[in-house]
């Protein structure tokens, strides 16, 4: 009897010393859907995480997995990296949307975070950033350089993320050209260099000289430059090793400021649930650097057009705008609700070919 | 829907060098399944000949040499696959997964100063006049040596297996081990060459996605191509023809479902986005209704005791 009691006292202290010891670290947990040397959008990620550390040094411990496929797969990952102490958990793909939420019910002491979903919890806070605005700037360059008119896209999954940066770079390329046209094709992958670089080759082939990609690796971009007279835009990341040509510029996503601020709140005990979604303006959507390749006159109007999205005096969704349909979208002068932004299923006006449903 | 916008011949080429690292990685795991052995590790394999072969062509300036090195790279890691299990006999299935995902590592780790450079590019073989010869020049007349040695392999791999002792013995261990070892074939001994031989197939396959198709090292670009490879062994029946026939349905479908969207045609993306897939299986599961089974003896760990 006694010596039960002294053991469950021993064990009990043993087991408050460790829980002790774990908060004296915030541990911070990353889940990646592709590897961290993609060079795009798990990089960039990852480069969020490393700022965390540098930030906080010894307070912090951050741990990642890499390559996590969407779906069942990812639950057990997030599972276990709240199993394991994980304070924080950023779950950094849009399919993860559904496992977060899931893995979050049963752990309400761990905050989640996740990006460029829509689901929120008490637990678990939603951020993305305005990559929209980027697209703006490229559909911009792509409609003024085009020679063949066509520009083709690729996209990886149609979830309103993709299919907002479309309508703005099919607005904004329109503005400056009304004859172009875009060609899109679904990869059905975030990351796959050979079929990313296939659909690159299949849309060249098919006449596009200006290809965009929401797909995370920089394989479109080698593809380009093995065409050449192609341009391309880096996605996500910088991809400046593919600079000046075929890269003319690029969307970065600066996600370090993000990760800091948050790890800071779980560590003051401030940390709430909520949604946030910067822009240019915030800094989260970086614009790389116009390249030679660009005449100066547009390189002007991109900056200039860089510049009002970032002050706020002009909206990418401004109207009149219509929907594919030929419904209306937005009046003249009225602009986009986030609301409408962040579920958003229809093309704008002009592009041809239906999203897949 | 615009199906002028699709060039058939360009088309076809690029079929032909989408099919290519599918046929390399497949052909050297129906070698190795042949001889009874059932190495899952090809992912792995793949993705270390691709940054070997990439790193090799790029510091020597030669993408030939770097294919070499590319089969040298996949042949070593496979014979710690053929160590794990048929020296220590170890369990293939865990042992063929630990490979790919130790693979997927050591790739990484190699290939961390390579991010972002362009390889030197290897040129296409001159046929002369032959090229020039409408429609039919430019689809096979304007590529690699790589591409037309992948298809030289499979007429070589079924030629050999079919036709000479050596096939006889490499099917004869496939089969009935302990029938093989009863009369004096060193049934280790010719696994091990056999796995060794798939390991370099699959080095290649990898090399010619970052050199040539993709081209460009990034960390775990081949994606599941080695998976893919795998099945296509199984539902080809382990007939290198129809391997050969498989690899093309599923390169030239994936290129042609790419193909049919950027021309905007209407058929549901997800319905094409699958195709390759179901239209691959359908096919090869069609012509292996004839009574073509596994080699007997695949996946069971042998030792001459026993």
């Amino acid at each position: 009897m006694k010596l039960t009691t002294l053991l469950t006292g021993a064990a009990m202290a043993l087991g408050l010393a460790t829980t002790a010891m774990a908060q004296d670290k915030t541990k911070v947990g990353f889940v990646y859907v592709g590897p961290i040397g993609d060079g795009g959008w798990t990089h960039e990620h990852d480069k969020g995480r490393l700022a965390v550390e540098a930030e906080f040094g010894d307070k912090v411990e951050t741990v990642y997995v890499e390559s996590v496929a969407e779906g069942p797969d990812s639950e057990r990952v997030m599972t276990q990296m709240a199993l394991d102490g994980a304070d924080l958990i950023f779950t950094t793909s849009f399919g993860y949307m559904d496992p977060t939420i899931n893995v979050a019910k049963k752990f309400p002491n761990v905050k989640f975070e996740h990006a460029t979903g829509y689901k929120q919890a008490e637990n678990v806070a939603t951020y993305s950033a305005r990559f929209y605005e980027g697209r703006a700037i490229q559909g911009h360059i792509a409609g003024s350089m085009t020679k063949s008119n066509i520009i083709g896209y690729i996209g990886s999954y149609p979830i309103p993320e993709v299919i907002r940066g479309i309508n703005s770079a099919f607005i904004h390329a329109r503005k400056v050209n009304p004859d172009v046209q875009f060609k899109i094709v679904w990869a059905y992958t975030w990351f796959d260099p050979a079929k990313e670089a296939d659909a690159a080759k299949v849309l060249i082939e098919q006449g596009a000289d200006v290809v965009l990609q929401h797909t995370d690796s920089t394989a479109p971009q080698a593809a380009a430059q093995e065409a050449g007279n192609v341009i391309t835009f880096g996605q996500a990341s910088d991809m400046a090793q593919y600079a000046p040509l075929p890269r003319v510029s690029s969307i970065i996503d600066d996600w370090a400021p993000y990760y800091i601020a948050r790890t800071k709140a779980v560590m003051d005990g401030t940390w709430t649930s909520g949604n946030t979604w910067d822009g240019i303006g915030a800094g989260m959507v970086g614009i790389g650097e116009i390249s030679d390749a660009v005449p100066a006159n547009i390189k002007a109007e991109a900056l200039a057009l860089k510049a009002s999205l970032a002050d706020g005096s002009y909206h990418a969704f401004t109207g009149p705008l219509k929907k594919q349909d030929g419904s209306d979208f937005l009046a003249e002068g009225e602009v986009a609700d986030d609301g409408t932004l962040a579920g958003m299923n229809f093309y704008v006006e002009g592009i041809e070919g239906d999203i897949p449903q | 829907m615009d199906l002028s916008a699709i060039n058939p011949i360009l088309f076809v080429a690029g079929f032909l060098v989408a099919a290519t690292p599918l046929i390399f990685a497949a052909i050297g795991e129906l070698v190795v399944e042949k001889s009874g052995t059932l190495n899952l590790g090809v992912e792995g394999m793949m993705i270390t000949g691709a940054i070997c072969g990439f790193a090799t062509a790029v510091e020597t300036g030669s993408p030939l040499l770097g294919f070499a090195a590319a089969a040298v790279g996949g042949a070593l890691l496979s014979l710690l696959f053929a160590f794990l299990t048929q020296i220590t006999l170890a369990n293939q299935v865990a042992s063929g997964l630990a490979l790919t995902l130790f693979g997927l590592g050591l790739s990484a780790l190699l290939g961390q100063s390579y991010v972002g450079i362009k390889p030197p590019r290897l040129n296409d073989i001159n046929f002369g006049p032959l090229s020039d010869i409408p429609v039919i020049g430019p689809i096979l007349f304007t590529h690699d040596i790589i591409l037309y040695l992948g298809i030289a392999l499979v007429a070589a791999t079924w030629a050999v297996l079919k036709f000479t002792r050596a096939g006889l013995i490499l099917r004869a261990v496939g089969e009935s081990h302990d029938a093989a070892h009863a009369l004096g074939y060193k049934v280790v001994r010719i696994r091990t060459l056999a796995i060794m031989f798939g390991g370099a197939c699959a080095g290649i396959g990898g090399a010619y996605i970052s050199l040539i198709r993709v081209p460009q090292w990034t960390e775990g670009m081949t994606a599941g191509v080695g998976w893919i490879a795998l099945a296509l062994v199984v539902f080809a029946s382990w007939k290198p023809w129809r391997l050969l026939l498989g690899a093309y349905l599923f390169g030239g479908i994936t290129q042609l479902q790419l193909n049919l969207q950027g021309a905007g045609v209407a058929i549901p993306v997800e319905y094409l986005a699958m195709s390759p897939y179901v239209i691959t299986i359908i096919v090869l599961v069609i012509l292996s209704r004839d009574k073509s089974a596994a080699p007997a003896c695949l996946g069971r760990t042998f030792h001459a005791s026993s």
